[in-house]
């Protein structure tokens, strides 16, 4: 019954806090409640059984309990439960988008929007998405982000009281200001899927919760935007690039390069999956940043062999991408790609400009990849101190471990 | 509803120095924003530069000092403001976004009500 709960906390915290949202009209209140229905799940579950529809059950729990709590708060005053919040209440009259064959209605895009509001800090859009939408607990966010309890519990409960007193409203952005607004959500769940891709820090190279998860909120974006290029091209190329996840590391936990891992053990039915969305998500002109980036990792899926990848391909699609999003990261990954097109000279000259590039001081990767190219073309003092470079900026300890092994290669 | 404070903020030595004709267009975009959004505005004032000011402090002792100047000396400094009314943070910050600022930008700071 447990096992139940914990699945139904996974699947559904999202779906219940953004419908007891609209109850309580207020996010701290209506997180309150929610903890209490899954609470109260634990111990009725066991006797009623598991309800055909756990969202439902908990959600009718919750919005119970808010309006419960709000009438006993409300004692001597005028029942008004919204009062407090008019920017949630405003909307909470407005009619669904959504809604579950139950009747209620499904708020999860408003949640998420809230949360990914271009006013709040990017760190902040993160959290709150996390927290609320994800339903992890604070301690759980801040190992994420390798920051500790407290901070990260300041820094929610700075963006909660944001969004209470300037009003930051419950609401799906209108028409005109939905592509750009959507963006800013794409960009928290791509964050999220990167930093469990290869993890800040610790001992392994994958944090495969944080992957899921992202994966999940793409899911429902999917689900609630359908159609929508940009969400397809994510979902995309979240599901290509996982589904190198098993070939990743060997056996021993050590980290395996693109080039050398064992593409029988990627992920068939995601990449299938991927291929499909992709090809959608590039019907539309013309492509935004997501699908080009999937369709980066969909050229990847399609060889059989590294040896037979379509670099040049690959280089014009960067080129497309850097036209849309001039990112140093993106510029990066583009001179790594004209390396392996034209050859290590070719991608290092590529690289030499970024190399004063202020936003790319502290990333490992320009580092490892100016020494692969090096090392490639003999130049072995150079490698030997860019990799040196590389640990340096490196805390995950499995890349720490592959780029150790790297400099005693050049050694021997 | 809820008010907002939108401070204007620039740089003053380009205020200064601009000349009659970007000073004229900068006086008809403050119109033209006043009759767009007559129905949210509450108020508003421009102010005379940060030489004019005058800050006062109180030390821990409880005395306290008047100097000449801006209570923080930054480049861009507070030139006016308006206070508008709005259902919520977009609202504002959409009617902010009409404010012309060609020295510098605005910062949305909703008003708190006290019970």
């Amino acid at each position: 019954m447990e096992a139940a709960v914990a699945e139904a906390h996974r699947r559904e915290w999202g779906f219940v806090l953004a419908a007891t949202v609209r109850v309580a009209g207020d996010i701290d209140l209506a997180e309150e409640c929610v903890q209490d229905a899954y609470a109260r799940a634990l111990t009725a579950w066991p006797a009623i059984g598991i309800p055909r529809s756990p969202g439902a059950w908990l959600t009718t729990v919750a919005r119970r309990r808010a309006l419960d709590l709000l009438r006993r708060k409300g004692t001597g005053e005028r029942l008004e439960p919204l009062a407090a919040y008019p920017a949630l209440a405003a909307e909470a009259s407005g009619s669904a988008e959504h809604s579950t064959a139950a009747g209620i209605p499904d708020d999860r895009l408003r949640l998420i929007f809230t949360c990914c509001h271009p006013a709040l800090s990017p760190d902040a859009r993160v959290a709150l998405t996390l927290r609320l939408v994800c339903g992890l607990a604070t301690p759980e966010v801040a190992r994420a982000f390798l920051v500790s309890d407290t901070t990260m519990a300041a820094r929610i409960t700075r963006a909660k009281k944001k969004i209470a007193a300037a009003r930051i409203p419950y609401r799906v952005p209108h028409h005109d200001e939905l592509p750009e607004r959507l963006l800013a959500v794409l960009d928290v769940v791509h964050l999220v899927f990167t930093t469990g891709h290869t993890a800040p820090a610790g001992s392994d190279l994958t944090r495969g919760d944080l992957v899921e998860h992202a994966a999940d909120l793409a899911r429902m974006l999917a689900e609630l935007l359908p159609g929508d290029p940009d969400v397809e091209g994510l979902l995309a190329l979240i599901l290509l690039t996982d589904a190198r996840r098993p070939a990743r590391v060997d056996e021993a936990g050590r980290l395996v390069l693109l080039a050398d891992q064992d593409r029988a053990g990627w992920d068939r039915s995601r990449i299938e999956e991927g291929l499909g969305l992709v090809r959608r998500a590039l019907s539309r002109r013309p492509p935004g940043r997501y699908p080009l980036m999937a369709a980066i990792a969909a050229v990847h899926s399609a060889a059989p062999r590294f040896e037979v990848t379509d670099w040049e391909e690959i280089v014009r699609l960067y080129d497309l991408l850097l036209a849309k999003w001039p990112s140093p990261v993106v510029a990066l990954n583009r001179a790594v790609a004209i390396g392996f097109a034209n050859g290590p000279a070719a991608g290092l000259a590529a690289m030499e400009p970024l190399t004063s590039e202020p936003a790319l001081a502290g990333y490992s990767y320009l580092a490892s990849a100016r020494a692969e190219f090096l090392a490639r073309l003999g130049r072995d003092g150079d490698a030997r101190l860019a990799y040196e470079e590389a640990l340096m900026l490196s805390e995950n300890e499995v890349e720490r471990d592959f780029l150790g092994g790297r400099l005693r290669a050049l050694d021997g | 509803m809820a008010e907002y404070l939108i401070l204007i903020y620039g740089d003053e030595q380009s205020l200064m120095s601009a000349d009659e004709a970007i000073f004229a267009e900068l006086m008809s975009g403050h119109e033209e924003f006043g009759k767009k959004h007559h129905q949210s505005i509450r108020g508003g004032n421009a102010l005379q530069p940060t030489s004019t000011a005058t800050s006062i402090r109180r030390d821990a002792s409880g005395s306290v000092s008047v100097t000449d100047g801006a209570f923080a000396e930054t480049k861009e400094a507070l030139g006016g403001y308006y206070v508008v009314e709005a259902a919520d943070l977009d609202e504002a910050l959409s009617i902010a976004k009409d404010v012309p600022t060609p020295f510098g930008g605005v910062e949305v700071r909703p008003i708190r009500v006290f019970d």
